[in-house]
């Protein structure tokens, strides 16, 4: 009997490779963008630091990879909580065209932005 | 004779309610930890804003900080950061489980596969700490 191949080892591993970028790279960037240069604590980046830092093909690279992978860690996480948590099996095909969706479609916009970066 | 259907046959199913994590602490820990991918998702759009931001130019970029300061923005963050916090001491507590490594007929103590993704947070936030205050 014919089986049908499952794509869902390929969809954990862009989870698992999201989640360990979400957990090295996200909560010292959050806290500073989000947290530390708002209220003044610490004195944020110049718009030429911020820039020099991403403008070369490492920064471009290193942006890409933060704003791609964890959208794909979102979808398959947030795939299962609806899923899990509120039990909503029956529309299951529109829950995973909208989370791989949105992650596919964050990621071209990501790949737009940064290669539009002066 | 049977008929095709679509779905399993219905036996006698327990409908479990909608609200069954809120009732003991694994599974609401389990929810808060599935949960905190939304605001994983939150931070890469702000982060692709801020790039938005840094095309327009220095002019946009300055004006762009201001969004970042709009109280209910921080809230959000502070909120965020407390659940990005989470999914980081979750993952990496999860490596042991999920890698299984023996040596010599002995499973790796946890601490040993959990310690070194410990040791790279650090040292990765502080690389980025550092790019980032130098001016």
């Amino acid at each position: 009997m014919h089986k049908q191949r499952s794509n869902e080892p390929f969809v954990w591993l862009l989870f698992s490779a999201g989640g360990v970028v979400a957990a090295l790279f996200i909560p010292i960037q959050l806290f500073l963008f989000g947290v530390a240069f708002p209220l003044g604590w610490l004195n944020g980046p110049s718009y030429d630091t911020v820039r020099g830092l991403v403008h070369g093909p490492i920064g471009r690279l290193y942006l890409l990879v933060l704003c791609t992978l964890p959208l794909f860690h979102w979808a398959h996480r947030f795939r299962y909580t609806l899923y899990d948590g509120l039990q909503i099996k029956h529309l299951n095909e529109l829950v995973n065209t909208f989370c791989y969706g949105g992650a596919i479609v964050g990621t071209a916009i990501a790949a737009y932005l940064i290669w539009q970066i002066p | 004779m049977a008929t095709y259907t679509e779905y399993p046959p219905k036996g006698y199913r327990v409908r479990m309610s909608t609200y069954w994590w809120l009732g003991k602490w694994p599974y609401l820990k389990f929810t808060l930890r599935e949960i905190s991918s939304v605001f994983v998702a939150w931070f890469v759009i702000e982060t692709l804003l801020q790039i938005n931001a840094l095309i327009g130019g220095p002019a946009a970029y300055t004006e762009f900080q201001d969004f970042f300061r709009n109280p209910l923005v921080i809230a959000l963050n502070v909120i965020s950061l407390f659940f990005v916090v989470f999914h980081t001491f979750t993952w990496f507590n999860l490596a042991p489980k999920a890698m299984a490594v023996r040596m010599g007929g002995k499973r790796v103590p946890n601490i040993l596969i959990s310690g070194p993704n410990y040791a790279a947070w650090v040292v990765v936030s502080a690389v980025l700490a550092w790019l980032l205050l130098r001016g």
